[in-house]
C-alpha cells in the first residue's frame, strides 16, 4: 500500500507526460505479484469501490477527534479526503498495515455493514499519504491525471511489447494480471486473448501533407469517405459477447446501452459514434452530453440518440477479415450493414472522384446535410489491409481548414514541466458591446500552443511586462481599445455553452499566427462567433 | 500581583514592554528592540537600538547593511541584562542560526515569547529548551492538526530517490534563503550527498555568513557560472520565487521542488507547480506546538500569529487559558 500510496502521491503532482510513464513503469517493475497488478487495475479503472461514503468518514473522524479543530481543518485544506487522511489520529501498531491485495480482498468479502469498520482500522494503521490514497480508492476514483492507456504503455515497457499489444489482450485479462507481468519479463508465454468480445487494435490515418503528399499519389489508388465529427468506436458482438470500445480500448458499453441493443449481428464493426436523429447528424456537442458518464437514463437517450456509422468491417461472423484488401472488407460491409438493418447503424457512404482538384472542391465546399458538419476527408488506399497503429501511405486523414479569429490575449497562466518559467497558456477574447454601446472584452477561449519556442519567449516577455493584476499562477495582461496584443486563433468549431460567459465554446482551439502589428481594438466581435455559430446549426 | 498585559502588551508595532520601554519584533521602526531571529518579518532595519544574538545581527548585518540600527548589543544564549527592572535573556529556539526566545522576569512573574521555533533537531542551530513560565507567548504558524511534519531523513530521502529516478533531469529545490538553504545542505551532506551543490546567487551571502560561524556546508559553487552547463543529476538550491522566473531556464526541464511545510497541502503544490514537495519545516507543527505547551504547562498561552483559533481551540480543550493576540505582519518571507 505504501508504494501505491506514494506512486498516486507523485502522479497527482506530475505533469510530464515522460515522468508519468516512468513512475508508473518503475513502480511495475519494483513492486511484487499480486500488489503491482492490483494497482494497475486501479490506475485503468478497472477496480473502482463506491463502498464509502463521505459523509460515514466524516463521522468516524469526528468520533476520533474535536469537531471543532475537524471543521477549521477542512475549511483550510478544501478536499475531504485530504483533510481526513492528514488529521486522523494515528494509532501506531494498532494494526499492521495492509496491502492492496488484502483491501481488495476483503472489501470483496465484507457485509455491507462490515465495510465501515474495516475502512477505520486500516485508516489507523496506515500513514497521511497510505490514508489518502484508501480514501481515494473507496471513495471511488483516483483522479490523478493518468489514462488508462497511459497506465498500458507503462505496463507494455517493463518487457518490450507496444501499448497496442497489450490493449488487444486487455480484455482476456483479469486483475492482478499475473499472466501479463510474467509474459512482459519473460517467463511465460503470451496469453491467450482470443476471448470473444475483445478489443483489436485500431487502425490510425496520418495526417496528409497537401504540398508533399497529392504529387506522389495516385487518385486511382485510393477511396475517399468522409471523416465524421463523432469518436471513432469499434462495436464488437461475437458469441453474446457485446462491446462498444474507444478506439484506445476503453469500454464504453454501459454509457450506451440504445446502441448496444442494436448490435444484432456476429462481428466486429469499426465506425464513428455520433448522435443521429432521423439518420441525420447532430453537433459534436450533442455527442458530449453522453460522453463521460459511468451510466445512462432513458431521457438523455432520447434527448440524445447514439448511433453508428459504419466505416469497416474487421470481423464477418468467426472470420478475420483485417488481412483482406479495404476494397473487399467495403464490399462485404456494405451486405454486413444492410443485413443488420438497424436504423441507427449506416454506413458512411464512399465519395467518388478522378482528380486531387475533385477532392479539394469537395472538401472546401461539402454539400448540404451531414458532411457539413464533417471534420473532413478520409483517404484509405484500396489495397490497404487493417492494420493496428499509424502508418504512413495506406490510410490519410484530410481535415477542415480551420476557422480563423482575431482575439486579443487577456490572461496568461504559467506552464508546466519545461513551461514552468514560462507564462504559456492564454486566455482570450473579443469585443462585445453591451446595451449602452460600451465594447469590452469577453473571453473566449484558452489555447497553449501553436507558437514557436522563440514566438514563447517574446510572447512570455510581453506578458511580465503588461501585467495589470496576479492571481496565484495567473496574470491580467493589458487589453483594452488602446493596447493589447491580437492572436489570430484557429479552432475546429464552436458549442453553445453555458458554462462561458461568453456563451460559446471552442474546439480546439491553437494559436495560429501572433499579430503585434494589429491593433486591438481591430480584433473581431463576438458577433461574428454568434454568425459562424448560426451559419453550422 | 501584576498582570501580565502589564509586563508585555500587543501594540500595533509588536509586542511592547512598558516597564523596560522595549518591542519584541516590532514591524515598524521603534527605538529600542529586542529581535528573536533574522527572518525578515521579525528584523527590519531602522531600529534606534537592537538587542539580539550574535549570530541574528550579523545575520541583520549581511541583510541590510552594519548600519541597519543606531546601536547594537549582542546577548548569548542563558545571558541576562536588566532593562528598567525587567530581567531580560535570550533562549535557543531551535528555528535558524541564533534565534532565541526571549525571556522577560519582574518580579516573579515570567513571560517566553517563543519567536518562530521547532522542537526536531536542526544541524545548523541549538536546539529549543523549554523555559518554565507564567506566560507562554508562541507562534501558531502550523497550528491546525494537519500539518504534522514527517521526519526529515524521509524526506530528504524522497528527494534522492527522485534523483536516481529521473538522472536525466536537474532537481531545483526551492528553499527560503536563510536557515531552510543552509539545513537542507546539511541533511543533504548527512545522507551521504557529497558532490558540488549549485546555488543561486541570493543563498550566497547567508552560505558563507553560516559557515563563518562553523555550519559545515561542503563544497557549493554558483548556478549561474559559465563553465557549469549541465545539470543533469544535480540537485540545485534557490529562494522559491526563482522556481518560475526566466532565471530557471537555464536548467531545461528540471524537476522543480520544494522544502517547506506548507507542501504539506498537495493544493498548495499543484498552485506552484512543485512536482516534489518535500515536507522540511523550520517551524514546529501541530504535535510539536500543542507538546511543548503540555510540557511547559504555562498558567496562559498567547498566541501571536498563524492559525491561532485552532491552537486556542487546542488549549481550551486542556484547560489552559489562551489568548489569540492577532498580531499582523508576521509570514513566512518569501511565500
Amino acid at each position: 500500500m505504501r508504494a501505491f500510496a506514494h506512486l498516486l502521491d507523485q502522479l497527482s503532482l506530475t505533469a510530464s507526460r515522460n515522468a508519468k510513464l516512468t513512475l508508473v513503469r518503475d513502480f511495475l517493475r519494483e513492486t511484487p505479484d499480486p500488489e503491482r497488478g492490483w494497482a494497475l487495475a486501479a490506475l485503468t479503472g478497472e477496480l473502482t469501490f463506491h463502498v464509502a461514503k463521505p459523509a460515514a468518514i466524516r463521522k468516524a473522524v469526528e468520533a476520533r477527534m474535536d469537531p471543532a479543530l475537524f471543521a477549521w481543518s477542512h475549511d483550510y485544506v478544501g478536499d475531504l479526503a485530504e483533510t481526513v487522511a492528514l488529521v486522523w489520529p494515528a494509532r501506531p501498531g494498532a494494526n499492521r498495515e495492509p496491502d492492496l491485495a488484502e483491501v481488495v480482498d476483503a472489501l470483496g468479502r465484507a457485509a455491507r455493514s462490515e465495510v465501515q469498520g474495516l475502512i477505520e482500522g486500516w485508516l489507523d494503521a496506515l500513514d497521511a499519504d497510505g490514508r489518502w490514497a484508501l480514501l481515494k480508492l473507496v471513495t471511488g476514483g483516483l483522479r490523478v491525471g493518468l489514462s488508462a492507456r497511459l497506465a498500458k504503455q507503462a505496463a507494455a515497457e517493463i518487457g518490450d511489447a507496444s501499448a497496442a499489444e497489450v490493449e488487444e489482450l486487455w480484455h482476456a485479462l483479469r486483475p492482478p494480471y499475473e499472466d501479463l507481468f510474467a509474459w512482459l519479463e519473460g517467463r511465460a508465454d503470451r496469453p491467450t486473448c482470443d476471448a470473444p468480445g475483445r478489443f483489436r487494435s485500431a487502425m490510425l490515418a496520418q495526417a496528409i501533407d497537401e504540398a508533399l503528399d497529392f504529387a506522389k499519389l495516385d487518385p486511382a489508388d485510393y477511396a475517399a469517405e468522409w471523416k465524421w465529427d463523432g469518436i471513432r468506436v469499434q462495436a464488437v458482438s461475437e458469441a453474446g459477447a457485446r462491446r462498444l470500445y474507444s478506439r484506445t480500448g476503453d469500454d464504453l458499453s454501459a454509457a450506451f446501452p440504445d446502441v448496444m441493443a442494436m448490435l444484432d449481428f456476429e462481428g466486429v464493426i469499426d465506425g464513428e459514434l455520433l448522435v443521429m436523429r432521423d439518420g441525420a447528424v447532430a453537433p459534436f456537442g450533442d455527442l458530449q452530453q453522453r460522453l463521460n458518464r459511468k451510466t445512462v437514463d432513458a431521457k438523455l437517450m432520447s434527448a440524445y440518440p447514439a448511433g453508428i456509422r459504419a466505416y469497416d468491417l474487421l470481423m464477418e461472423g468467426e472470420r478475420d477479415l483485417r488481412v483482406l484488401p479495404f476494397r473487399e472488407r467495403r464490399t462485404r460491409l456494405e451486405t454486413f450493414v444492410e443485413a443488420v438493418a438497424s436504423p441507427l447503424i449506416d454506413l458512411s457512404p464512399l465519395q467518388p472522384f478522378e482528380t486531387w482538384d475533385d477532392l479539394a472542391r469537395l472538401r472546401a465546399d461539402p454539400p448540404a446535410g451531414d458532411p457539413r458538419r464533417a471534420e473532413g476527408l478520409m483517404l484509405k488506399r484500396w489495397d490497404s489491409a487493417y492494420q493496428a497503429g499509424r502508418f504512413k501511405g495506406p490510410w490519410f486523414k484530410w481535415k477542415r481548414d480551420p476557422h480563423l479569429v482575431d482575439a486579443v490575449l487577456m490572461y496568461a497562466q504559467r506552464g508546466h514541466g519545461k513551461r514552468s518559467s514560462f507564462y504559456s497558456d492564454y486566455t482570450f477574447g473579443v469585443w462585445r458591446e453591451d446595451a449602452d454601446g460600451h465594447r469590452s472584452l469577453t473571453p473566449v477561449g484558452k489555447a497553449y500552443f501553436g507558437f514557436t519556442d522563440e514566438e514563447l519567449k517574446r510572447l512570455d516577455a510581453f506578458v511580465r511586462e503588461n501585467t495589470t493584476e496576479r492571481f496565484g499562477p495567473v496574470r491580467a495582461v493589458r487589453a483594452d481599445r488602446d493596447f493589447g496584443l491580437v492572436l489570430e486563433v484557429a479552432f475546429e468549431g464552436l458549442q453553445r455553452s453555458t458554462r462561458h460567459k461568453s456563451g460559446l465554446a471552442m474546439r480546439f482551439p491553437r494559436v495560429h499566427r501572433i499579430r503585434w502589428d494589429k491593433p486591438a481594438r481591430d480584433a473581431d466581435e463576438l458577433e461574428t462567433l454568434e454568425r459562424m455559430l448560426t451559419a453550422a446549426a | 500581583m501584576i498582570r501580565p498585559q502589564d509586563l508585555l502588551c500587543p501594540k500595533p508595532a509588536g509586542l511592547f514592554c512598558p516597564l523596560g520601554d522595549f518591542y519584541i519584533d516590532p514591524v515598524r521602526p521603534v527605538e529600542r528592540a529586542v529581535i528573536t531571529h533574522g527572518h525578515a518579518d521579525h528584523a527590519r532595519a531602522g531600529h534606534g537600538a537592537v538587542m539580539a544574538t550574535a549570530e541574528t545581527l550579523a545575520i541583520m548585518g549581511v541583510r541590510y547593511g552594519e548600519d541597519f540600527a543606531g546601536s547594537v548589543q549582542a546577548l548569548a544564549y542563558g545571558q541576562t541584562v536588566t532593562i528598567g527592572g525587567v530581567e531580560v535573556s535570550l533562549v535557543p529556539a531551535g528555528h535558524v542560526l541564533g534565534s532565541a526566545q526571549v525571556v522577560v522576569r519582574w518580579k516573579g512573574l515570567t513571560m517566553v515569547v517563543s519567536g518562530d521555533y521547532k522542537r526536531r533537531r536542526d544541524p545548523t542551530c541549538p536546539p529549543f529548551e523549554p523555559t518554565l513560565c507564567d506566560v507562554f507567548v508562541t507562534e501558531a504558524t502550523f497550528g491546525l492538526p494537519v500539518f504534522r511534519h514527517p521526519p526529515d531523513g524521509e524526506e530528504i530521502g524522497k528527494l534522492l530517490r527522485s534523483v536516481a529516478r529521473f538522472p536525466e533531469r536537474g532537481h531545483l529545490v526551492g528553499v527560503y534563503s536563510l536557515g531552510k538553504a543552509q539545513r537542507v545542505i546539511r541533511l543533504l551532506r548527512e545522507a551521504g550527498w557529497d558532490r558540488p551543490i549549485p546555488v543561486h546567487g541570493a543563498l550566497e551571502r547567508l552560505n558563507a555568513l553560516y559557515a563563518g560561524f562553523g555550519v559545515e556546508l561542503g563544497p557549493l559553487e554558483a548556478a549561474t557560472s559559465p563553465a557549469k552547463q549541465d545539470f543533469a543529476g544535480a540537485i540545485i538550491l534557490a529562494p522559491p520565487s526563482a522556481l518560475a522566473s526566466p532565471w530557471a531556464r537555464r536548467f531545461g526541464d528540471p524537476v522543480d521542488a520544494f522544502a517547506s511545510g506548507w507542501m504539506r497541502i498537495r493544493a498548495r503544490a499543484r498552485q506552484r507547480g512543485v512536482e516534489l514537495p518535500l515536507i522540511i519545516s523550520d517551524h514546529a507543527d501541530w504535535d510539536e506546538l500543542t507538546g511543548t505547551i503540555a510540557e511547559i504547562h504555562p498558567g496562559e498561552v498567547w498566541i501571536t500569529h498563524g492559525r491561532e483559533e485552532a491552537l486556542a481551540r487546542w488549549c481550551d480543550l486542556a484547560g489552559i487559558p489562551a489568548r489569540a493576540l492577532a498580531l499582523v505582519g508576521y509570514e513566512d518571507e518569501e511565500e
